[in-house]
């Protein structure tokens, strides 16, 4: 019975069909498997080889993983709501109720968003606890504590900006009250202590944030295109940063 | 209670709720392993160099684990719907107004502060104090591996920091607070018309201080006080503690600095609540 299962295996791989498909078989050879990270463009951030522990779920808490692939998901996911949304005050609200109740998964694609928005935010902190329990900040790894220290602020801000676009009552006053502190901003900000006399709400850093003295239309467009174009990028950049660094501190991190 | 169960499974809030659950399972996961390390040592060399292929066995880790994430968040997708309220209007203000979950600690800390200190100053030293975590954490012990006894300040007041001052606060502010940011606790209904007497007085008045620049005085050597208590402890332990000797001034200045600053927020709280204290330092300029 195995034989002839192997003889049928061994008709199908060598016939002409599979092999104009196939260049070549996957031998169980260590020299493959490194191969198969090296000349591979998704995985050859990946080292060819990792020290046991780092495949422990109880070491990792895959948290950074996690986070990464919940980025994922809110491109992926952002790029198909972008579809259906005009960033203007007239347009916000009515787009994101049609969406929700007339494109087919539009629901479902704005949930997604959402949750996998707040999913990002839990994981990146439990990924930061989860870095300090075990000390992983400590040398050679200081400078990539600090990327990832901003990349954490870069995540909030994500989401921050993201939290305007509905154009909804929560939406609206969210952003209002999350915004107002920066009145408050010493030197910069008009209700700020030492605030110069040229400093007024019209100018302050405040207005540079909302383009304007309130929450409104400029307001929307700004933050849209933060949320959409700008913080992506520099996330992006940053987090290439982040792993080219796991990589070059010697991976992740254990004890030497 | 209807309206604080009504609360807790509003769809926002959902990742609190999550984070309740999380954050006590993942202490007591790093735990054990930390009580494991303290107890039979530091796995050995022997151990470490055991290394394994990533293809297959990293990468089927990271595909498993993506698909129970993707899994996870399709069902969260299907059964909770993302809220849409009424259209903004700028003339209708909610009452409490909230930032998202993630900065109700900040706004918790409004409470307790002016806010050019809660709003600006406490988050830009949050940030900067983060990146310097791993520059005056001198203790070369406790790397990669989870362990409690060879770097226990170093976890107790990180741990101080994003449990309490950070998650607690932020569950606060979410469940507990409502209408005019007054507490009310689960059982109670949220009355928006609920009188609160305003009896907070500054510190100054509490020492029988009357005058303006006599208050201002004394609110500023109250405050210096209080971080010069770094410089003495320093100045009193430099001599006998090698520990202070290797940290080097510099980076003692750094720490103790943050650190005061950090417990500047439980003690506020102390003050506030116990003595209704309003300002410790009330000066022509700002107020702390």
């Amino acid at each position: 019975m195995n034989e002839e299962r192997k003889g049928l295996k061994e008709k199908i791989t060598n016939s002409d069909i599979w092999r104009s498909i196939f260049r070549h078989g996957y031998e169980n050879t260590g020299r493959r498997y490194t191969l198969q990270v090296l000349q591979n463009v998704w995985l050859h951030l990946h080292p060819p080889r990792v020290s046991r522990h780092a495949l422990n779920f109880r070491f990792t808490w895959c948290m950074g993983g996690i986070t990464f692939l919940m980025f994922l998901v809110t491109a992926v996911t952002g790029v198909l709501l972008m579809f259906y949304y005009r960033p203007t005050a007239e347009y916000a609200f009515s787009d994101v109720q049609y969406l929700e109740f007339d494109i087919p998964f539009g629901m479902l694609l704005r949930n997604m968003h959402r949750w996998a928005a707040h999913g990002m935010v839990i994981s990146v902190m439990l990924h930061m606890f989860r870095v300090f329990l075990t000390g992983s900040y400590k040398k050679p790894r200081e400078f990539n504590w600090g990327v990832g220290v901003i990349l954490l602020l870069v995540t909030f801000f994500l989401s921050f900006t993201g939290y305007l676009l509905p154009w909804d009552q929560l939406a609206f006053w969210a952003v209002t009250v999350g915004t107002n502190m920066a009145r408050a901003t010493p030197v910069l900000g008009h209700e700020g202590p030492f605030a110069p006399e040229p400093i007024t709400q019209a100018n302050d850093v405040r207005f540079a944030l909302l383009a304007g003295t309130i929450v409104g239309p400029s307001t929307l467009l700004r933050f849209y295109i933060l949320h959409c174009v700008a913080v992506p990028l520099l996330a992006s950049v940053l987090m290439a940063l982040h792993f080219w660094r796991v990589r070059k501190d010697g991976g992740i991190s254990g004890p030497l | 209670m209807e309206h604080f169960i009504a609360l807790v499974t509003k769809p926002d809030n959902v990742p609190i709720v999550a984070i309740l659950f999380l954050i006590p399972y993942f202490l007591w996961l790093s735990y054990r392993q930390a009580r494991q390390t303290d107890l039979a040592g530091v796995p050995s060399d022997a151990a470490l160099n055991d290394k394994v292929y990533v293809w297959p066995y990293l990468c089927r880790n990271e595909f498993i684990c993506a698909i129970i994430v993707m899994l996870v968040l399709g069902i969260w997708s299907i059964t909770i719907d993302a809220p849409l309220e009424e259209p903004s209007d700028p003339t209708k203000t909610p009452n409490p107004s909230k930032a998202p979950w993630y900065f109700l600690a900040l706004q918790e800390m409004l409470v307790y502060f002016d806010p050019w200190v809660a709003g600006v100053v406490l988050p830009g030293l949050i940030i900067a104090g983060l990146i310097a975590i791993p520059y005056v954490d001198i203790n070369p012990k406790g790397k990669g591996y989870y362990t409690i006894k060879e770097r226990p300040f170093a976890l107790a007041v990180f741990c101080f920091g994003f449990i309490i001052l950070w998650i607690v606060l932020m569950v606060v502010g979410t469940f507990l607070r409502g209408p005019g940011w007054n507490f009310f606790a689960p059982w109670q209904k949220w009355d928006p018309h609920l009188v609160v007497p305003l009896t907070n007085v500054n510190l100054s008045y509490l020492f029988g201080i009357r005058d303006e620049p006599t208050a201002n005085f004394f609110g500023f050597v109250v405050v210096a006080g209080y971080y010069a208590l770094g410089p003495i402890f320093y100045v009193w332990k430099q001599k006998s503690s090698r520990f202070l000797q290797e940290l080097g001034l510099v980076r003692y200045i750094l720490v103790s600095f943050l650190f005061l600053t950090m417990l500047a927020l439980p003690i506020k709280m102390v003050l506030r609540l116990g003595l209704n204290i309003k300002y410790v330092w009330v000066s022509p300029w700002f107020n702390i």
